[in-house]
Order: C-alpha cells, then sequence, then structure tokens
C-alpha cells in the first residue's frame, strides 16, 4: 500500500472534511452508491411482465445460457488477446526507438506516434470506418493501386475484426508508448554502460537489462489494456454496427442493447457486473505479482 | 540507450572506428524501420483533413485524392444541416469548461485534504476510493442512468452529463500525490502568519502545484470532449447533443455526406492536435503520471 508520512497538523479539525465534502457527495451519491445499486439490480428480474421486484436469480441463470452473451464474450476475448499483445509490443518497441539517442527529429517521431490519443474515439471510428468501407474506402483503393485485391472490410467477420483491432491499435499504442518510456527513462543509464564494456550488444541489452526492468510497467499497461479492451463499446459500435451479424459484437454493445435498447436493466447490471469480475481477477493478478506502488 | 536492432557482428574487442560506422548503421536502420511507420500513424489523420474539403464523389473514386480540395464549406453546409452542429459544438465547449473547471477544484480540495492533514476516517475513506479505482465504468451506468434520468429528471441538460463524471477516483489520487511533494514547513509557516486553511490552500499551495493541476485540466478537459457512451445515453434531444453524439448518430446512415462527417471530426480534433504540438509535455507527463483513464 501507500505510505502516508505523517503530517504535523492541529489535533481536530473540520477543514479536512469541508475539503473533501464536495467530492465525497459526488462520490458517494454517483459512483459508490451505483457501484452497490448495480449489484442489487442484477437480483431482479426487470424484464417486462416480471413478475415483481422481489429477489430473483433470473438474470445469473440467464447468463450461463445465453449465447448472445457468450458470443459478446468470445468477441470481447479475440479482440483482446490478439490487439492487447500486439499493441504493447509496438509500444514496447516505440518507446526505445523513441528514447534512442540515435533518433533524429525526435518531436516529429513522437507527434506521428501521439497524436492519435487527443482523438476522441467517435471521430476516430468514424474514420476508420470510411477508410475501410467496401466499395470505395482509400484502403482498398490502396490495395487495388499496388495489385492486391479488394477485400470486403467490414462485411465478413474476420476483416471486421481486424478493422477494430487495427483501429484500437492506432488510437492507443502511442498512449502506452508514453508509459513505457517514462518507465525505461528510470532505468539508470550505468547499466547499460556497464553491459557495453563487457560487449553486450543493443538486442542483448534489451532482452537482459531492459524487458526485466521494465516488466512492472509492462504489466501496469497490460492490465490497463485489458480493462480498457474489456469495455470496448464505440468503435465496434460505429465502425461496424457490431456486424456483420453479430461477429462484432462485443460485451459493451451487448450490455447497451439490454441496458438502453430494451431496456432490461436487471439483465444489463448481470453482464455489467461479470465484466467487473474479469477486471477485477486481472488488477488481483497485478497486485499480487508486484504491488500496487509497482505502477 | 538501447535500441531494438538486429544483431550485427559480435565482436569481443571493438575498435573505435569499427564502433561507430556500427553505430551509425544502427541509425540509419532505426529511420528507415521508423519513417513508414510514423506516415502509416499519420495517414488517417492526413486523409481527415483532406476529405474534409473534398466532395464524396471525390472521395469515394477509385484513385481518392491525396490533397485538399475547394469542398470544405459544402461539407460543413451539410454537416450543419443535418445535426445543428454549431449548437453542439457549443455543447460540447460549455460541458467541458464547466466539468474541467468543478472537477480540478473538486480533486485538489480533496486531494489536499488526503496529503496534508490527519483526520479520522482518513484510511478507511481514501482506501474506499482506492477499491473502487479499476471498476469499469459500465458497473455505474445503469444506476446512474436511473438517478440522473428518472430520479433526478436531468435528461437533455448539461448537468446529466456533468454530474456523475465528476466522481474521478483517479483525479484524487493524482492531487494527493502532487500535494504531497509539498514540504509541510511552507503550510505550517503560512498558519503562522495567521493565513486560514482555505488562503493558505487557495493561495499558497494551488499555486504550486498549478503545473501538475494544469496537466490533469488537460486530461480532464479532453476526456469530457471526448466522452460518448455516457451523453448518448442521457441526451436524446438533438439539440442537447455534444459533438460526439452528433457525428455518430450519422456514422450508423447508409445515405450520408461523408465529407460532411470529415468537417465534423475535424472541427473536433484538430483544435486539439494542435494544443497538443504546443503542449506536448503536459499531455505526456499526464499520462505518464497517470492521469488518464478512459
Amino acid at each position: 500500500m501507500i505510505s502516508t508520512p505523517p503530517p504535523r497538523r492541529r489535533p481536530f479539525s473540520v477543514a479536512p472534511y469541508l475539503f473533501l465534502l464536495p467530492y465525497l457527495l459526488i462520490f458517494a451519491v454517483f459512483w459508490a452508491w451505483p457501484i452497490i445499486d448495480s449489484f442489487l439490480t442484477s437480483f431482479q428480474d426487470t424484464r417486462l411482465g416480471a413478475a415483481g421486484q422481489g429477489f430473483s436469480l433470473a438474470n445469473w441463470k440467464r447468463v450461463l445460457t445465453d449465447d448472445f452473451f457468450y458470443t459478446a464474450l468470445k468477441n470481447t476475448a479475440v479482440i483482446l488477446v490478439i490487439q492487447v499483445p500486439l499493441m504493447l509490443a509496438l509500444a514496447t518497441a516505440l518507446a526505445v526507438a523513441l528514447g534512442s539517442k540515435l533518433l533524429r527529429a525526435q518531436g516529429l517521431f513522437r507527434f506521428a506516434f501521439f497524436a492519435p490519443l487527443v482523438v476522441g474515439t467517435v471521430p476516430y471510428s468514424a474514420i476508420f470506418r470510411l477508410l475501410f468501407s467496401s466499395d470505395g474506402g482509400a484502403v482498398n483503393a490502396g490495395l487495388r493501386s499496388i495489385g492486391l485485391a479488394p477485400v470486403d472490410w467490414l462485411n465478413q467477420p474476420a476483416p471486421a475484426l481486424s478493422v477494430i483491432i487495427l483501429a484500437l491499435i492506432w488510437r492507443w499504442t502511442g498512449y502506452n508508448a508514453i508509459i513505457l518510456l517514462a518507465g525505461l527513462q528510470a532505468i539508470r543509464q550505468d547499466v547499460y554502460e556497464a553491459a557495453s564494456l563487457d560487449g553486450a550488444t543493443p538486442l542483448q541489452q534489451f532482452w537482459s537489462i531492459t524487458l526485466p526492468l521494465l516488466r512492472p510497467t509492462l504489466l501496469f499497461t497490460l492490465v490497463l489494456s485489458i480493462i480498457g479492451t474489456l469495455q470496448l463499446f464505440t468503435e465496434p459500435q460505429l465502425i461496424t454496427g457490431g456486424g456483420p451479424g453479430n461477429a462484432t459484437m462485443t460485451l459493451g454493445t451487448y450490455l447497451y442493447q439490454q441496458g438502453f435498447r430494451s431496456f432490461n436493466f436487471g439483465y444489463a447490471s448481470t453482464i455489467a457486473y461479470i465484466v467487473a469480475i474479469i477486471a477485477a481477477i486481472f488488477s488481483f493478478v497485478q497486485i499480487r505479482l508486484f504491488g500496487r506502488d509497482s505502477a | 540507450m538501447s535500441q531494438v536492432m538486429p544483431r550485427t557482428e559480435t565482436q569481443p574487442q571493438p575498435r573505435p572506428v569499427n564502433q561507430r560506422s556500427r553505430r551509425q548503421l544502427q541509425a540509419v536502420l532505426l529511420h528507415v524501420l521508423l519513417i513508414p511507420l510514423a506516415l502509416l500513424f499519420l495517414a488517417p489523420l492526413w486523409l481527415m483533413l483532406v476529405f474534409s474539403s473534398q466532395p464524396d464523389s471525390a472521395i469515394f473514386s477509385t484513385t481518392p485524392p491525396l490533397w485538399f480540395g475547394h469542398a470544405f464549406l459544402d461539407n460543413f453546409r451539410q454537416l450543419q444541416a443535418d445535426t445543428n452542429y454549431l449548437r453542439t459544438l457549443l455543447n460540447s465547449v460549455l460541458i467541458a469548461v464547466i466539468y474541467t473547471a468543478f472537477s480540478m477544484l473538486f480533486t485538489s480540495m480533496g486531494g489536499y485534504a488526503f496529503a496534508k492533514y490527519r483526520f479520522r476516517g482518513k484510511g478507511v475513506l481514501f482506501g474506499i476510493i482506492i477499491a473502487t479505482l479499476t471498476i469499469p465504468t459500465f458497473v455505474t451506468i445503469i444506476p446512474q442512468f436511473i438517478l440522473v434520468a428518472r430520479n433526478l429528471h436531468l435528461t437533455n441538460t448539461y448537468w446529466a452529463v456533468i454530474l456523475p463524471t465528476l466522481a474521478n477516483t483517479i483525479g484524487i489520487f493524482y492531487m494527493r500525490q502532487a500535494f504531497q511533494a509539498l514540504p509541510d514547513e511552507l503550510l505550517d509557516a503560512a498558519k503562522i502568519d495567521g493565513a486560514g486553511d482555505a488562503r493558505t490552500f487557495f493561495q499558497i499551495a494551488l499555486p504550486i502545484v498549478s503545473p501538475a493541476l494544469a496537466a490533469l485540466g488537460i486530461v480532464l478537459f479532453l476526456a469530457s470532449w471526448n466522452d460518448y457512451l455516457w451523453p448518448l445515453i442521457v441526451l436524446s434531444d438533438k439539440n442537447a447533443y455534444t459533438m460526439p453524439v452528433a457525428l455518430g448518430t450519422l456514422v450508423g446512415l447508409t445515405r450520408v455526406s461523408w465529407g460532411g462527417i470529415m468537417v465534423g471530426t475535424v472541427i473536433s480534433t484538430v483544435p486539439f492536435l494542435i494544443v497538443f504540438m504546443a503542449l506536448q509535455r503536459f499531455f505526456v507527463a499526464g499520462i505518464a503520471g497517470g492521469a488518464v483513464k478512459d
């Protein structure tokens, strides 16, 4: 846990409570209570025409046998398993490259890779949908110009998933590279100098110094990315509309559909809690392995 | 510094001249790999800019243009007719400004209390806040919606968008860390000079942490500006939409002006690309310091 040096203050004062009051009010009403309320709602049958508001296991039973839920879970898992490792590998390579003294025009490169992180999810989803549109999209025009066959990107399951993965990589690689770059800069230079004197090649230095020392930072970005991807909503909603069929329906789009299209709050809360449980497992693993301050 | 480089000939005792030429080779390789990748990353933004100034016939032609056209104003008129875009722009600006101001104030006040006071219940309160740090926002949106829409009847107002997002746990954590770096002696000196708690906070502590506060402010503003799911849920009136929500309604349509949509993305993105170029280090500090969580 975080160690707090005991500040020296008067024995009792209302000041800290007054400082905290506005935040705590909002926190209690709009964050802490909803977390509890959502759990309670997941045990209510809120379908239209349901018997009553009493305790019910209907949602938790339904989720176990719901094919749509499993499709959403599977799609989310596929995106996660492909996108997160690809992105973090690229981000690590970028962080090393951008921190290299050999690199000229650092500012230009940083702009190229970091600029996507100020672009909102809606604008970039719109851009990717347009670029990958099947008839007349710029990507297909590019493929044709180098003699390759165009791909019906958004109307086939695997290409549609890969467009979402590419979009996510474009948007989040720079973000992770920034965190990893900060981690790299914390590694002491004399370690490398010593290794250099011992005749270690750059690649050897990367594997035996950089990567091990970067492990806590990498794990932190890994957990952040997993929790982010678990909540994927805007990209599948806008780039592919969850389609074709339900090929890109994610836990996020399914939850939105259940909660705010069918207004089945109980079932949507159940899905939300499953996402939270999966996220909690990953966070727990991180804390167990490295402690919270490792980030 | 290390580089990711293919292994060159291993030499147990490298001679200086050889080493220099090897470093040059590494530098060349680094740029050869990085330049195409950088261009690939810039391409979507470049095409966004270009397409915003081109008619749809050109955007969807077999050889899409790579340079600007003259249709920006036509595209803008179409976008404005489709969504009342200027109104959504005003909504987005006001919501982001109000949210950022309140969030900076509340999280810095709270962070200050946690960093610089000892009081009953401190450990428990901070523990609860930290414990909810990694809880996905999905968990809270349904009760938040019921609260905001059904109990408080705030649907289609700015406060509907702003209030729930003010419960920003990461901001408290970030500001607490910023205030912890302040020496206690400084605050004690202010007390001895007769400054009250509020004055000490606003006139002494807050100005000193202003770089951290600025980094947090930029990140909060951007998060509010780009937020989509929550505004989508609590805004149903076209004139109450924020910019992302308005753009989102167009993206799903089959017959729509894509040039117009690209104008919308340019308006919502380019100001921040410019700010980003000017203030890159604040963004980077904010992210590296853990101030961001989408």
